[in-house]
Parts: C-alpha cells; structure tokens; sequence
C-alpha cells in the first residue's frame, strides 16, 4: 500500500517527456541557434513594427472578444440561471453541442452564412465567429456561479427594501464575478492563440499572432517561431496568473 | 422576454450548423449554392466516391481517437491512484505539470511537441500525432478519476487485502469497478478532445500526408474548395451526438424522478 504513489511514475515520465520537455526547448530555441546563445530572435521582434503591431492587434481583438462574449453571456447565464421552467439544463446542453461540430467546418460555415446575407469578411466577421466559438465558455462558468449562488442573500437584500437594480449590482454581480473571471480566462486565452479560424474568417486579409508563428515554424523558421511562442506562453502565464488572484 | 433571448442567441449559434445540414442535400459543389433538393452527397459519401484522401482521413481520425483515448485513460487513472497516494508536497507538483497541457494554447502545446521530434531527430507521422494526441488528453482523464478516488472509501482496497486478495485482484474486484465512472467519462471527453484536435495534429503530423479530418478540411479549406462530402458527414455527425445526448438526458431525468 505505502508504495503506491509509485504508480504515477509512468505518467511523470510520460509528462516529463511530452509537456516538460518540450516547454524547455521552446526557451531553448529562442535563446539558442547555430552560433550560441543569442537575443537576435528578440530583438527580431521588437525592431520589426509589423510584428508588434500584430502583436498588439491581436491582444485587443482578443480583449473585443472577451468583452462581446461578458456582454451577450452574462445575461444569457443569468436567465437560465433563473429560469422558472424546467429547462435551464437542456439550454446548457444546447449552448455546449454546437462545440461538437468541428470548429474549422463550422468556421466556414459562418462564412458562407455571411456570403448569404452579403456580410463582407473583415474585423467584424473575425470577432462574430470567435465569439461564436468561445461563448459557451463564457455562459458557462458564470452559469455554474449564479446557480450555486445563495439565494437567501437575494432575499435578504429585498426584505431589506432593496431595488431589483440594486440587489443586482450589490448582492449578484459581485457573487458572479468568479464565474466571470474564469470566463475571461477561458475566452482570452484561446482567442489569443487561434489562427486557422482567423485565416478562414477574413480570407487571410487579417493576420493575427497565432497565424504569424504558424507560418514561421512553417517556413523552417524554428527559432523565431519560438521566440514568438515564448512570448505568447508569457501572455497566457500573465493571465493565469490574473485568473488565479 | 428572458427566454426570447435565449432563443434568439440559440439560432444564431445554430445558424451555421444549419447551413450544413440544409446545403448536405444539394449536388452544388460550393457551400451555399442550392441546386435542387438531392440525397447525392450521402450516397457518394457512403460509397467512398469522394477520394481516398477523405476515407484515410476518416480513418486516421478513428485510429488515434481511439489509440490515444484508451492509452490515456489507461495512463491517466493509473497516475490518479498515485497522485492520490502522494504527500501534500508531491502531489501539488504533479497537479501543476498535469494542468500545464490544460492551460496552455493549442498551438503552443502543437509547436513545442514538433521541437521535441526535431530535436531528438524524430521523423513525424502517426505514432507522433498519437503521442502528443495522449500527452494532452491524459490530464483530463486525471482529473475525471481524481473525484471517484476522494469519494472512495480507502478502507474497502484494504479490506480486500487483508481478506487475502492479490493486489491485482484487489484492483480488478475493488477498485476499477469503482473508478468506472470516472475513467469512462474521462475517455469520453479524450476521445472528442483528440477528434476535434486540429492545432497539435498540424504540427506534429509531419509532412507524409498523415491527415485527420481536421487538417484535411484546413488543407481543403486552404485549396479553395471543400470536399462537398464533408457536409453530410458532418451532418450525419451532429445528428448523432444530438441523440446521444437527448438519450441520456432522457435517462437521467427518468432515473432522478425514481429516486
């Protein structure tokens, strides 16, 4: 029995070797090519406007993202939190099943529903389909706080002769706001990073961070490449870490 | 008016889907051209007209779903058992590698895996894709047995022992019957994450033509055209898993007004 913790020792292995590993060769090839360890890759980026800028435009169509999926899911969470009806749980499953359908397919299907109605593709079909794709993960976490919410305290607020509005913003808001906080984290992050969806959405016009080290690596531009992904791993480590506190 | 919203967000979330399942019953070679109501696609679908390279990629997608889904779930509650039995200390550690895979981007993951090969100087094909395909679904597996073991009475492995089992026979009779629940909906959840897998396969399939049905709509996508096939496929995809879900829905209503 006392020996038992040995049984994760493959899985250590295993993780050591797949995740670990490979996390240190990232750092390594940023910092380390064919002449030594070097911050050419770095100053690569910073002296190029172009990939700053890339940089930059990506973090804020995340940022539109997050913010567009707050606004459309905390109400949506909220009334299937409560809702009189029976129903909360088939709309939850509802909201998670289109996630089923692979995202690059449903991509394009978005853009053949913009085509339809004559949508140009741009910035505003970008941030519909990435909203489109990570708004369960928004609705979803903040379902789960609101429904785990105490509702005496609800109750409380109005016996004291509170307002709708202000049990709302005083007693509801800030008891969700755990929920919205995962809910940014879980949007943010993946948003940051896509860059098929962003490829097929704008025709390639737009270009985002993620596409920028896709076709490096592509390119056989491997210590670039990593140069960019360790710059990105910092953003997600710095909004973990946000998520966290 | 609170359900109106709802409903309304509901069809503009579904109204791409719906754009696949009504164009899966046209000939017209371009999503969103119409012309005329046919059951073509299904059948050229079922007798595998639409190119090999569609069935491989089928075929590859099954294969490491499957592969990686049962090494995973293997691996995963193995390391569960374990990682519950460590001190405090140990298992804060492991816990923190487990969720790296978890929080780390796609991309990321798929990129670093790909310096992994090309450092050790590994040629990229399948087996790489279900390596990396296993390193990012084992956790999730982790974390579906880990509630089972904190639920589970410890005394009753113990008591299976000191009645005189074998540790094998005390991990067939005690513990993975009750850890089934667990490791089930962990290969589950491994199995639809390594089919909707699309970033980590990119890079780590290498340029043989190993395709899964991701990276082969990419690459179709990337053409110009996508494979009119796909879109009762996908069709005949989303239906199913709308039962399945409806099934245990149904089930699990049905079983909770028992109780």
């Amino acid at each position: 029995m006392g020996n038992r913790p040995t049984w994760a020792i493959p899985y250590i292995i295993f993780m050591a070797i797949f995740v670990v590993a490979p996390l240190f060769l990232v750092a390594y090839y940023s910092f380390v090519d064919d002449q030594g360890f070097t911050l050419r890759y770095f100053q690569k980026f910073f002296l190029q406007p172009d990939s700053v800028n890339t940089f930059i435009y990506s973090i804020g169509i995340a940022l539109i993202t997050t913010m567009v999926c707050i606004l459309i899911g905390y109400p949506a969470a909220y009334f299937m939190a409560n809702s009189k009806y029976g129903t909360p749980k088939v709309m939850a499953m509802l909201f998670i099943l289109p996630m089923w359908i692979n995202v690059l397919l449903r991509t394009l299907a978005t853009v053949a529903l913009f085509d339809f109605i004559n949508i140009p593709l741009g910035e505003g079909a970008l941030v519909f389909g990435m909203v489109y794709n990570f708004l369960p993960f928004m609705i979803y976490p903040i379902y789960n706080t609101l429904q785990k919410m105490d509702h005496s305290l609800v109750e409380a607020g109005y016996d004291l002769g509170a307002s709708p509005r202000r049990v709302f913003t005083d007693i509801v808001l800030p008891l969700s706001m755990p929920g919205v906080y995962s809910g940014i984290v879980m949007v943010f992050m993946p948003t940051i990073s896509t860059f098929a969806v962003a490829e097929l959405l704008t025709m390639n016009n737009v270009k985002l961070f993620g596409t920028v080290i896709q076709e490096n690596i592509n390119a056989g531009l491997l210590n670039y490449g990593s140069a960019l992904s360790l710059i990105m791993l910092l953003i997600i480590g710095f909004t973990s870490f946000l998520g966290d506190e | 008016m609170a359900n109106l919203y709802l409903w309304i967000l509901l069809a503009v979330l579904y109204a791409p889907i719906a754009i696949i399942l009504i164009f899966s019953f046209t000939e017209a070679k371009v999503l969103g051209s119409w012309s005329g109501f046919s059951t073509e696609l299904y059948s050229s679908l079922f007798r595998g007209d639409a190119g090999s390279s569609l069935n491989q990629a089928i075929f590859n997608t099954v294969v490491i779903a499957l592969v990686a889904a049962s090494v995973s779930t293997v691996l995963g509650s193995i390391a569960a058992i374990g990682i519950y039995n460590m001190k405090r200390g140990q298992r804060r550690v492991v816990s923190f590698v487990n969720s790296i895979p978890m929080i780390n981007p796609d991309i990321i993951t798929g990129i670093s895996i790909f310096l992994l090969f090309v450092f050790l100087g590994i040629g990229r094909g399948l087996g790489t894709v279900i390596c990396a395909h296993i390193a990012f679904c084992t956790p999730y597996v982790v974390l579906s047995v880990m509630p089972r073991l904190m639920k589970m009475n410890p005394s009753i492995y113990e008591a299976a022992l000191d009645l005189g089992a074998t540790p094998f026979m005390a991990l067939q009779k005690v513990l993975i019957p009750e850890l089934r629940p667990g490791m089930l909906s962990g290969f589950m959840l491994a199995l639809t994450l390594s089919i909707d897998d699309f970033a980590v396969t990119l890079f780590t399939k290498g340029s043989g033509g190993v395709d899964t049905l991701s990276t082969f709509i990419y690459a179709d996508a990337r053409k110009g055209g996508l494979t009119p096939e796909l879109r009762p496929l996908f069709a005949i995809i989303f239906i199913v898993i709308l039962l399945l879900l409806i099934i245990r829905n149904y089930r699990a209503s049905k079983t909770s007004h028992q109780v």
